[in-house]
C-alpha cells in the first residue's frame, strides 16, 4: 500500500471551462472597440470575420492554457502533509504539514460559483507575509472543498465549553442592519469616487469640458452657496447607495456556525461567496470596533482577535471579522457566544477611566492639528492678501470646536480594567475599539513614557500578544494605577521588577 | 489596599558595554556628516545655490557635534538591560523612554547580530522574538563575548522552559 503516486487529485474538470469563458469575456470586451477601429478601414463583413477569428483564438487559447494547468497541478492530503505541485515550466512542489494547517477558506466569485466551483485557500497562518505557508487550489468542486475543509480542520479533539455552549448557528444576517451601512465611511470615500470616476471616464473620451459645463449649466440659476451643498449631498447620496450595494454584496447570507471540531466559521457575499474559519484554539478575544457614525446610531462589530490569522491586505484584510456592524446588545450577546462565556466579558463597569491629563494632552494636540491650517492662511493672509485672514477665521471657527468635541470624546473613550479572565482596554474616537483579551495570551508588556507623560504622571501600557495587532495600547493611563493594572492581570510578569514605596 | 503607595519599574540591573558610547557617537557623526558632506559637494557644483547649501550644511554640522557628544552619554545612563530565570527586561530611550519585558516560556528566537561598524567596536546586538509581532526585544550595544554568552543562556533557558510560545 506504500504507493508514491496514490492519493493524488487534480482540479475539478470545469476549471477549463473557467478559464475559457474568462478568455471569452476578454475577447467579447475587446471586439466591439476591435471591430469599430477595424470598421473604418475595410469592409464591414470582412472586419467581422477578421474579429470573430480573432476571438475564437483568444478563446482556445484560454482553454488550453487551462487544460495544460489542470494537468500540470496536482494535490494530495496525506496523513502527515498536505502537498501541490504546480507550474507548466518551472514545477513548483510545496507541502504543508498537517497539524500546522489553521485555515481552509473558500471563496467563490460569481463564474466559479456558476460553474459549481471554489477555490481553496489552505493556510498556517504564519505571518511570514510571502504566502510560502499558502496552498492555494484554483479551483476544485464545491464538495471537494467542503470535503477538504472538514478533513483538514476536524481535529476530533472537542473544545471544553460552559455550560449552554453549542454547536450549530450562532447568528445569521438580520435585514435590518443594512441601517448601519450608510453611515460607515465607506459613502463618502465612494461618493467622492464616483464624482472622480465620472471626470475621469469623461476625459477619456474627451467629453469632461463638456460634463461640467452641463453641470455649470444646471446650476447656474442657484446661488453658489447652495449649489456647492448641492453638489456635495449628491456625491454622498450616490456614495450611501454604493455603501448599500456593497454591504448587500458583502453580507447577504451571512453565518457564523460552531462546528464540532471546535471550528468557528463565517460565510458571507452575494455575488463571491465566502467561507472563512478559525480554529477556537487560536481565538484570544474580541474587539468590538464603533466607527462614529455607527457608534451614534449604537452599531458594533465585532472582530476576532486570534493568532495566525492573515493580516496582509487586499481579499484577506477582512478575515478576522466575525459579525457586521449589529446593535449593541447583539454584538455583546455574540461575544459571549464566541467566548463560550455565560456573558461578555466587556462590561462598562469594568472600564477604569484615565486622569484628567490625558484630557488636557488630547485637547492639546486637537487645537494643535486645527489651528495650523488656520495659522498658516493668517500667515499667508498677513503678507500677501487680507482676504485669506477671513478664511483663516472661518477655517479656525469650523476646525476647532470639532477637534475639541472629538478630543473630549476620545478621551471619555479611554478606558482599561479586567473583566473576568479578559483584560479590557478601550480608546479612539473615529473608530472606538474595545479589546477584550484573555489574560492567558498576553506574552509580555511593554511600558512607555515620554517626556510630557513623566510630567503629567502618565504612561502608555502596551500588552504585547501573539494574536491579532500584536500588542493592544492602554493609552495614557495613570503611573501607579497602570503599573499596578498590568501587575494585577497577568500576574508574576512585571512584580519582580517593581518597586514599592510610601508615597509622600 | 496599597492605596498611597509610589509603585515604579526598577531599572534592569547592567549597563550596556562602555564602548558603545563610542559606537553611538561615531553613528550620530555619520548621521550628521553625510547630508552635511551631501549639501557642501553639491554647492560646490552648484554656484547660484552656493551660499544657502553651505549654510545648511554648517547648520546641519553644527547641530550634529553637541548631539553626537552628549546624547550618546545620556542613553548610557539609560539603556539598561537584565535578564532573570523567569523573564528579559530592557529599559531604553531617552526623551522617550521605554521598558519592554518578556517571560522566558514565549521567547522563539534569540539572534546575534553584528553590524560592520559594531564589530569596529567588539559591540553586539541581540534580538529576542516572541510571537508577537510587536514583542521584539533588543538588546544594543554588549561586548561580542557577552552578547555570545547571552545568547547561549537565553536559548539554554527558553529550551528548557515549557511553553508553546503563544
Amino acid at each position: 500500500m506504500r504507493d508514491p503516486e496514490a492519493g493524488w487529485r487534480r482540479l475539478d474538470a470545469r476549471t477549463v471551462l473557467a478559464t475559457s469563458a474568462l478568455a471569452a469575456g476578454v475577447a467579447g470586451g475587446a471586439a466591439l472597440p476591435a471591430l469599430f477601429a477595424l470598421g473604418g478601414r475595410m469592409p464591414l463583413p470582412r472586419a467581422v470575420l477578421l474579429v470573430l477569428a480573432g476571438a475564437v483564438l483568444v478563446t482556445g487559447g484560454g482553454a488550453a492554457a487551462g487544460w495544460v494547468r489542470r494537468r500540470r497541478t496536482r494535490y494530495r492530503i496525506g496523513p502527515e502533509r498536505a502537498e501541490l505541485h504546480t507550474g507548466v515550466l518551472l514545477v513548483k512542489r510545496r507541502s504543508l504539514p498537517r497539524e500546522r494547517i489553521r485555515s481552509v477558506d473558500l471563496s467563490a466569485r460569481p463564474l466559479l460559483r456558476a460553474l459549481g466551483l471554489v477555490t481553496v485557500r489552505i493556510g498556517t497562518g504564519e505571518q511570514t507575509g510571502s504566502g510560502e505557508s499558502t496552498l492555494l487550489l484554483d479551483a476544485v468542486s464545491r464538495q471537494e472543498g467542503e470535503r477538504l475543509r472538514k478533513e483538514l480542520l476536524d481535529r476530533g479533539t472537542p473544545v471544553a465549553g460552559g455550560e449552554g455552549h453549542r454547536d450549530g448557528t450562532l447568528a445569521v444576517l438580520d435585514l435590518r442592519w443594512i441601517r448601519y451601512a450608510p453611515v460607515s465611511f465607506v459613502a463618502p470615500l465612494l461618493g467622492g469616487a464616483a464624482v472622480g470616476a465620472v471626470l475621469q471616464v469623461s476625459e477619456w473620451f474627451g467629453v469632461r469640458d463638456r460634463v461640467i459645463g452641463w453641470t455649470w449649466d444646471h446650476l447656474r440659476d442657484v446661488p453658489l452657496l447652495w449649489a456647492v451643498p448641492a453638489l456635495a449631498a449628491f456625491a454622498l447620496l450616490t456614495g450611501v447607495v454604493g455603501a448599500l450595494g456593497l454591504w448587500i454584496e458583502m453580507w447577504s447570507g451571512y453565518r457564523l456556525e460552531r462546528e464540532p471540531g471546535g471550528t468557528l466559521r463565517v460565510r458571507r457575499g452575494l455575488l463571491t461567496s465566502r467561507s472563512i474559519s478559525l480554529e477556537e484554539r487560536r481565538l484570544r478575544g474580541v474587539d468590538l470596533v464603533e466607527p462614529l457614525g455607527a457608534r451614534i446610531l449604537g452599531g458594533v462589530r465585532v472582530d476576532a482577535v486570534a493568532t495566525g490569522l492573515a493580516t496582509g491586505g487586499g481579499e484577506h484584510a477582512s478575515s478576522n471579522v466575525l459579525a457586521p456592524v449589529a446593535p449593541r446588545a447583539e454584538a455583546q450577546a455574540l461575544a459571549a457566544l464566541v467566548l463560550r462565556e455565560p456573558a461578555s466579558p466587556v462590561r462598562e463597569e469594568a472600564l477604569t477611566r484615565h486622569p484628567r491629563a490625558a484630557r488636557n494632552r488630547r485637547l492639546r494636540w486637537a487645537l494643535t492639528a486645527a489651528l495650523a491650517p488656520a495659522a498658516l492662511l493668517a500667515l499667508l493672509g498677513l503678507l500677501f492678501t487680507g482676504v485669506l485672514l477671513w478664511t483663516a477665521l472661518v477655517v479656525a471657527a469650523v476646525t476647532v470646536p470639532v477637534a475639541v468635541l472629538l478630543a473630549l470624546d476620545a478621551y471619555r473613550n479611554l478606558g482599561h480594567g479586567t473583566s473576568g479572565a479578559y483584560l479590557l482596554t478601550r480608546s479612539g474616537t473615529l473608530r472606538r475599539s474595545t479589546v477584550a483579551l484573555q489574560r492567558s495570551g498576553v506574552i509580555g508588556w511593554t511600558v512607555r513614557r515620554s517626556v510630557f507623560q513623566r510630567r503629567a504622571g502618565l504612561l502608555t501600557l502596551a500588552a504585547t500578544t501573539a494574536a491579532g495587532a500584536g500588542a493592544y495600547e492602554v493609552r495614557d493611563a495613570a503611573r501607579d494605577e497602570a503599573l499596578e493594572f498590568a501587575d494585577a492581570a497577568v500576574p508574576g510578569l512585571l512584580a519582580p521588577f517593581l518597586e514599592r514605596r510610601s508615597g509622600p | 489596599m496599597r492605596g498611597e503607595e509610589e509603585v515604579r519599574l526598577r531599572p534592569p540591573r547592567h549597563r550596556v558595554d562602555r564602548r558603545a558610547v563610542a559606537w553611538w557617537r561615531v553613528r550620530c557623526l555619520l548621521a550628521a556628516a553625510v547630508p552635511a558632506a551631501v549639501a557642501g559637494a553639491v554647492g560646490v557644483f552648484v554656484g547660484p545655490a552656493r551660499p544657502g547649501l553651505w549654510y545648511a550644511a554648517a547648520a546641519i554640522a553644527a547641530a550634529g557635534l553637541p548631539v553626537a557628544a552628549f546624547l550618546p552619554l545620556w542613553w548610557y545612563r539609560v539603556h539598561r538591560w537584565e535578564v532573570t530565570e523567569d523573564a528579559v527586561y530592557v529599559r531604553t530611550g531617552a526623551l522617550w523612554q521605554e521598558w519592554r519585558i518578556a517571560p522566558m516560556s514565549r521567547i522563539q528566537t534569540v539572534d546575534t547580530v553584528r553590524g560592520p561598524l559594531e564589530q569596529g567596536f567588539r559591540l553586539a546586538t541581540v534580538t529576542v522574538t516572541t510571537a508577537s509581532a510587536k514583542g521584539d526585544i533588543r538588546i544594543e550595544g554588549l561586548d561580542h563575548a557577552r552578547a555570545a554568552e547571552l545568547a547561549e543562556q537565553l536559548t539554554r533557558i527558553t529550551g528548557a522552559t515549557p511553553g508553546d510560545a503563544t
